[in-house]
């Protein structure tokens, strides 16, 4: 069967078992089990109107409980026992990650990425924002600042590589020290620690869209009242920036920051292309990769660090929704 | 807020030069791919894509050939078109003896060698080589230097979609994505329609609980559903991973399109109440038209999240090249194997996001309104 055939059956399966389940489930209700007509027949709307919630939410709520909810209960367990999964370890996973350099390694440089890249992206995001809001064609920048978000990281990598390749006739960085009189080529990925910046870099330059347009929407919804009378009263333009307007999207700007931040702990895509975690630039995502198919417990160890890390957002997401909900 | 006042014209100049300034740098890298990918491997590595309108300046070597021998007084000549005896094209503009020094003489000038006879090589590639002694079958080797114009072909892609098995890591990713996209839609669509607008008990936890999980890292998920996968018997495979996508992009669907459908106004659903529709009445015929600008942004993110992933791929996929997605197929098998071969690397990593482009620049109207209901609430 050709691969095209098959996937047009497959989608044709998967999406009418769906379409099939949502109608089916609701004629079953409303005419099997509790049919609007007979003696009870008040009674039955009632019920089924009273189940019928659960069958809407059915599919969602067993599909997100086993792929997300379960797993975090299931890591947790998995994590106490050793590669084969039959032997009890307790805490062994755990030792062994804070007491081997690796580890220590990819959490150092994952504080790094922590630090850099949500503070770039959202510092270019804002530039981008700001200097695009006036100009003529500034929807047209915006729509390319923009896109890199549609590449993947695997391509983005192989993008950057054609940027910091060791050779002046193909990467850009080698090819402008060329020009500036440097004679041999630096591969620019294995000098240590500095490295570590060349690969955030990539990141940086794919979430500065995603900041841009978030900050570019909250920056247009400033009163505009609130600029005119710091103009009036004398301010200067970097003044209006940091004094009026920044203080004012403070809210969004904590989100965007959050939103990356989150990302830059799930990402292993640039490092795994790029390096392959050599030359010191593993990081956790990276790191528990190198375990995965080989000692599921360690896997799971560090996948539960890096849930550790995610849960003080998540609470604070919860707290704020629930606030909003209110 | 064109003509504020105090606004100097200088500054709205810096302004310009300062945009351009950072478009440009934004979008080098990836114009560098593109260009990269139309063009000659040899080329490629002989001078960089910044260089591609221009000709290539690459040394190449060929052997005298002994086809037609012919004798002037005591010396026996062989001449002929170095270009018809190597690969090279275009205009010579040196040539050589030696292989250390293949541009040692600059074409139309006579080269003495060691053994008394002499070479001439013009620049449109005719060479006249003179020697006292027979030179038997085997002609004397020639090195020279060539300009070659720049050569654009779609030979990579060629050589990417046929012989390295892009076609089918594109069809393998078009198969993974696109039920991978549609089912969740379906889904949350159900699930966020009963958390807007039917009232049950246990209500706001379910809410709170789609927050909490849209922030879980995809990493926890794994190896716990991986071993499950294996224990019920649908091991690595597309079934498996439209599953794991699904459950993975649930919580961001079901947010996005709840936010959205609270917003209806609650007049329409009401009075559709009146009028006796039941809720699946309503939701088809009211509620899912209505919602189309929401589920047009969360079916992009899917379709973007999907399309480009390397992670679920690469654990919930089995690692045979013929199962192989894009992204993997790139990270595992092409970085590896051709590693050094700049050309068929960009026209891959091309081939993998020149659908990703089309949907991006078609549908960024949605896209972004998706970004600003997730993301400004």
């Amino acid at each position: 069967m050709s691969p095209l055939l098959q996937a047009v059956l497959t989608i044709a399966l998967g999406v009418g078992g769906c379409v099939g389940y949502f109608f089916g489930a609701n004629l079953v209700l409303d005419k099997v089990l509790f049919p609007a007509r007979g003696p009870h027949l008040a009674r039955n709307i009632t019920r089924a109107n009273m189940i019928r919630p659960w069958v809407f939410l059915f599919p969602a709520i067993f599909a997100s409980g086993l792929y997300l909810a379960y797993p975090v209960v299931g890591s947790f367990f998995r994590s106490l026992y050793d590669r084969t999964g039959s032997t009890y370890v307790g805490t062994g996973n755990y030792t062994f990650l804070f007491s081997d350099d690796g580890f220590r390694q990819a959490l150092l440089n994952n504080f790094l990425w922590l630090l850099v890249v949500p503070a770039g992206a959202t510092a270019f995001g804002l530039l981008a924002a700001q200097l695009t809001d006036r100009l003529r064609w500034g929807n047209f920048a915006k729509s390319l600042i923009f896109m890199p978000m549609a590449i993947s990281f695997v391509g983005a990598s192989l993008i950057w590589k054609f940027v910091y390749a060791n050779d002046a006739d193909i990467g850009l960085i080698n090819a402008l020290r060329a020009a500036l009189g440097a004679n041999a080529a630096v591969d620019v990925l294995q000098i240590p620690f500095w490295n570590n910046f060349f690969l955030m870099l990539i990141l940086v330059w794919i979430q500065t869209g995603f900041a841009m347009v978030i900050l570019s929407a909250a920056l247009r919804g400033i009163p505009e009242e609130t600029v005119e009378a710091a103009i009036i009263d004398g301010a200067s333009p970097l003044q209006i920036f940091f004094r009026i307007k920044a203080p004012q999207i403070m809210g969004t700007i904590v989100v965007v920051w959050t939103t990356i931040t989150l990302l830059t702990l799930k990402i292993f895509d640039i490092v795994y292309t790029m390096t392959g975690g050599n030359f010191g630039t593993e990081i956790l995502p990276s790191y528990m990769m190198s375990f995965m198919f080989k000692d599921d417990g360690r896997a799971t160890s560090v996948a539960f660090v890096i849930m550790v890390l995610v849960l003080p957002v998540m609470i604070w997401n919860i707290r704020q929704s629930r606030k909003e909900m209110r | 807020m064109d003509n504020i006042a105090g606004q100097k014209s200088g500054l709205s100049w810096a302004v310009n030069i300062a945009v351009v300034a950072m478009v440009l740098v934004w979008i080098i890298p990836t114009v560098g791919l593109l260009v990269s990918s139309f063009r000659d491997r040899d080329q490629i590595s002989a001078s960089g894509w910044w260089q591609a309108p221009f000709s290539v300046e690459q040394t190449y070597r060929g052997r005298v050939s002994t086809d037609h021998p012919s004798r002037d007084g005591a010396l026996y000549v062989l001449s002929g078109n170095i270009f018809d005896e190597s690969d090279a094209s275009g205009t010579l503009y040196a040539f050589g003896t030696t292989g250390r020094e293949p541009t040692a003489f600059a074409a139309g000038t006579q080269a003495p060698l060691p053994d008394g006879a002499t070479l001439l090589v013009a620049a449109n590639g005719d060479y006249r080589y003179a020697s006292p002694e027979d030179p038997g079958t085997r002609g004397p080797r020639i090195y020279f230097g060539a300009k070659t114009p720049p050569q654009f072909s779609l030979d990579n892609y060629r050589t990417v979609l046929r012989s390295d098995g892009m076609d089918r890591a594109f069809f393998n990713t078009l198969t993974v994505t696109i039920p991978a996209t549609i089912i969740p839609i379906l889904i949350a669509a159900f699930a966020a329609y009963a958390l807007a607008w039917m009232e049950f008990p246990g209500r706001g936890l379910l809410i709170a609980c789609v927050v909490g999980l849209l922030v879980v890292p995809l990493q926890l998920a794994l190896v716990p559903l991986l071993n499950l996968h294996n224990k019920i018997g649908i091991g690595q495979s597309f079934l498996g991973i439209w599953l794991a996508h699904t459950g993975f992009g649930l919580p961001l669907a079901i947010y996005l399109l709840r936010n959205y459908m609270v917003g209806l106004p609650r007049d329409i659903i009401e009075s559709a109440k009146v009028d006796g529709a039941t809720d699946f009445q309503i939701f088809t015929r009211i509620v899912l038209p209505l919602s189309f600008p929401a589920l047009a942004s969360f079916a992009i993110f899917q379709f973007l999240w999907t399309w480009n992933d390397l992670l679920v791929a690469k654990v919930f996929l089995p690692s045979a090249d013929e199962s192989k997605v894009m992204t993997v197929k790139i990270a595992d098998d092409l970085l590896g194997s051709r590693g050094g071969d700049w050309g068929i690397l960009a026209t891959a990593a091309f081939v993998s996001i020149a659908v990703p482009l089309i949907v991006f620049f078609t549908m960024q109207r949605y896209l972004v309104r998706g970004l600003l209901a997730g993301s400004v609430k």
